[in-house]
């Protein structure tokens, strides 16, 4: 994967990703940055386990095809509360 | 607040130069999109250069592909905003992203390339993408 032009920034600045929580949450954004100790999302839209009538797994199938409506503009998630950080359409 | 025309100006023109035709109000998009026939392709272009700069090589490359739409048109996002919203009102149910790629035959949108599709790939993968549906779609 080729880098964004911002090279002061983490390697997935820029790009949208799937962040999975140790919780019931995972969570759809443009990754703004990201360390040891958190990660930020731009635009980003949630899934919670048991609400709503869509699965995680249908949800992410529709992100991955047409991304997610931006109904969080920033989120920082703590790093410890972080299962997984992928890149939106690399899902195994 | 839209960027200075100033600065947005020669990301304009990359496209233009390919004879891409700007959408810049409501009214030319629903001009666009009331003519039915055929392929369009329309592309909301965007400051960005995390996705943007590689969307409009992408575009560039493409419409070199021996098939091509019949009209390739575009509205800038973050600049034209009325055109760029009432562009997006034509597919509700796709979330809002810049740059993105919609493709269309006979008035039905066929193909939808996200932003996530863009940023973070080469020029070349966007346009392998787009040659794809050209060939697939257009005659």
């Amino acid at each position: 994967m080729e880098r964004t032009f911002h090279h002061d920034r983490s390697e997935l600045h820029g790009i949208t990703v799937v962040v999975e929580t140790t919780g019931d949450e995972v969570w759809v954004g443009r990754c703004d940055d990201e360390d040891a100790e958190r990660v930020i999302l731009l635009d980003a839209d949630v899934h919670r386990e048991g609400e709503g009538e869509v699965s995680r797994s249908e949800w992410l199938g529709k992100a991955s095809r047409f991304g997610v409506w931006p109904n969080h503009r920033r989120v920082v998630l703590a790093r410890r509360a972080v299962a997984s950080l992928r890149r939106l359409g690399s899902e195994p | 607040m839209p960027y200075s025309p100033l600065l947005v100006k020669p990301m304009r023109d990359e496209l233009t130069n390919l004879g891409v035709q700007e959408l810049l109000t409501p009214e030319d998009v629903d001009g666009f999109m009331s003519d039915s026939e055929g392929t369009k392709m329309l592309v909301f272009n965007s400051v960005c250069g995390c996705a943007a700069g590689m969307a409009r090589p992408g575009v560039r490359l493409a419409l070199q592909n021996g098939k091509r739409p019949d009209k390739v048109v575009s509205v800038f996002a973050g600049q034209d905003v009325e055109a760029t919203a009432k562009a997006r009102s034509y597919f509700p149910d796709i979330p809002p992203s810049s740059p993105s790629i919609a493709f269309f035959k006979d008035g039905e949108l066929i193909y939808f390339m996200p932003r996530h599709r863009i940023e973070g790939r080469s020029a070349e993968d966007v346009a392998r993408d787009l040659a794809s549906t050209f060939d697939e779609h257009c005659s």
